[in-house]
């Protein structure tokens, strides 16, 4: 077995994603080679060269990979890739968007969202929401799949890969990038973080949404909230754990005026210890709470900042 | 400008599915069934660029057993003008629909394809960026914005850390989020005109392409259930319970 993980990074930092990814790796077990596409990312090749595990890093670096634009990656990975047996990558927008155009390029299925990997060709991935796990058998030459990181442990820093440059650029001239606006916080990254506390609609407006950053802070979490609170304005989009958003299983979850629905629950209920606190005592999350307190929000989170 | 929309038939986004006894899939007799509400938002904003005058005629199409025509119908009332449904009783791959509509996009020539991100039953999230590769098209995957400037696009997307916006050349695939737009209901008249708007009915044989797939299901369980725990009197008792009990703070 040869495996292509690809590499999760910000050009001059590595994820701590693709060290989950190559954990998944090694549990189907083989060669591991780690593709890092990006410009100027030494930083972050070298950072994939520490991973344990691995045996050799190659790196594309080029502009036209600065801003992971799928049209350009799916290119380089499929034109490396069809020598490996499995291509790999974390399921996060970036690899969402140029793997499946990877796997079309190479006439193969893509397996999304692998959370169990039982042997070379076979692996288990959720749908409906969560609400069921397909063991699904793959008979593709290559087997290309994005990993859910929330369910792997990352491996330790511990190898020192070899570091191979390579001479390739795949500019398709199909997509320019324009802009990013990216949110600024000094709190963990949704992904990474041991406790998270998220707001759902009970929060009424975004300005509450102070509360819950104050007790985050004090608890040195992340901070997350519920489609509803996305739609309704209240908070950014990168903040939406759920179904079609962040999947996370922190230590801790605290949700705060969520009632759980399908969609929010399939994104959170693998957390270690799940805190509901909601007015409504009928509201679904509480069916999936290790810990329940039926109170108004605007009571017990200034109680909670106050005694903590 | 046409626009086609490809839109899948979904099991209804409140219901729970429940996996068969016997572990072969899920059960879903006798459940409701709607547009998938990512294709939703995928129908409303090629509405929107009809009446904005950008688009001309808008196409919606699908892949799956004659019922789906349905949900054709459900997106001829939002405003689609025609509608093609590929008829199968197959279960079809991401990979598949993606050969199945590289081929109506050959035919019907649209400037762009508007489609849902994911649907909510596979939950693949593969099909659109497939279908560009195919096409050799730009993809603008998770849309919250659609800006159409003469042959360009302009695509907001919705990525991990916040918002990062791409030009793409015409024709394009953009494939929708949950921010696009907030879809319209279709009123009584317009369920009515749907009624007699045109649905081609073809076969993927039509196309030529093979219903096949890399992937086979070995079998489909229950996700590991969680039980409701304990419901706590006060905060201080919450505090106490998260310090000594579960020891997470």
């Amino acid at each position: 077995m040869t495996i292509l993980v690809i590499a999760e990074h910000s050009n001059d930092e590595l994820k701590a994603d693709t060290a989950k990814v190559v954990a998944a790796a090694s549990a189907i077990g083989g060669d591991i080679t780690v593709l890092v596409a990006g410009a100027n990312c030494d930083a972050a090749a070298q950072a994939a060269a520490s991973l344990a595990g691995v045996s050799k890093v190659l790196v594309a670096d080029n502009a036209c990979y600065e801003h992971q634009l799928a049209e350009n990656v799916s290119l380089l990975v499929a034109q490396i890739g069809k020598d490996y047996s499995h291509i790999l990558a974390a399921a996060s927008t970036t690899a969402k968007n140029f793997l499946p155009r990877t796997a079309a390029l190479l006439d193969v299925a893509q397996i999304s969202d692998v959370i169990r990997v039982d042997s070379s060709d076979t692996f288990a991935r959720p749908f409906y929401a969560g609400n069921a796990i397909a063991t699904v058998k793959s008979s593709d030459s290559i087997k290309v799949m994005t990993i859910r990181t929330s369910v792997f442990d990352a491996v330790a820093a511990t190898g020192s890969a070899s570091v191979e440059a390579l001479d390739i650029a795949t500019e398709s001239g199909l997509a320019t990038f324009v802009s990013a606006e990216m949110t600024k916080s000094e709190r963990p990254e949704l992904g990474s973080a041991k406790i998270i506390v998220s707001g759902g609609r009970g929060m009424q407006n975004g300005e509450n949404f102070a509360m819950l950053e104050t007790l985050a802070d004090k608890l040195g979490a992340g901070v997350g909230a519920s489609r509803a609170a996305v739609d309704a304005g209240f908070v950014p989009n990168d903040m939406q754990v759920g179904q079609t958003g962040k999947i996370v299983a922190p230590d801790l979850y605290i949700a705060v005026g969520i009632s759980g629905a399908i969609q929010h629950l399939a994104g959170m209920k693998d957390s270690k210890v799940i805190v509901a606190i909601n007015k409504d005592p009928e509201a679904p999350i509480f069916q999936v709470a290790d810990y329940g307190l039926a109170a108004d929000l605007f009571d017990a989170i200034p109680e909670l900042n106050e005694k903590l | 400008m046409k626009i086609l929309v490809p839109i899948k038939r979904v099991v209804d986004a409140n219901v729970k599915v429940r996996v068969k006894s016997d572990n072969t899939d899920v059960d879903l007799s006798n459940l409701k069934m709607a547009i998938n509400p990512f294709c939703e938002i995928a129908v409303e904003e090629a509405v929107r660029l009809k009446e904005a005058g950008v688009a001309t005629e808008i196409i919606a199409v699908t892949v799956g057993e004659k019922v789906c025509q349905e949900q054709l119908r459900t997106a001829l009332a939002l405003g689609a003008d025609r509608g093609i449904l590929i008829e199968t009783s197959e279960k079809v791959q991401p990979l598949t629909i993606a050969k199945l509509l590289q081929k109506v996009v050959e035919i019907e020539q649209p400037s762009i394809v508007l489609m849902g991100k994911q649907t909510i039953d596979g939950d693949n999230n593969q099909t659109g960026q497939m279908l560009a590769a195919l096409t050799g098209m730009g993809q603008g995957t998770f849309a919250s914005e659609v800006k159409v400037e003469g042959e360009k696009v302009l695509v907001t997307r919705e990525v991990d850390g916040g918002l990062m916006t791409v030009e793409l050349g015409l024709p394009a695939v953009i494939t929708t989020d949950l921010r696009l737009n907030e879809p319209r209901y279709a009123s009584l008249p317009n369920i009515m005109k749907a009624k007699r708007k045109p649905i081609d009915v073809k076969t993927p044989s039509d196309f030529g392409v093979e219903v096949t797939s890399g992937l086979a299901v070995v079998k489909v369980e229950n996700p590991a259930t969680r039980s409701a725990g304990v419901m706590v009197e006060s905060v201080d008792e919450l505090i106490a319970k998260l310090r000594n009990e579960a020891k997470v703070i």
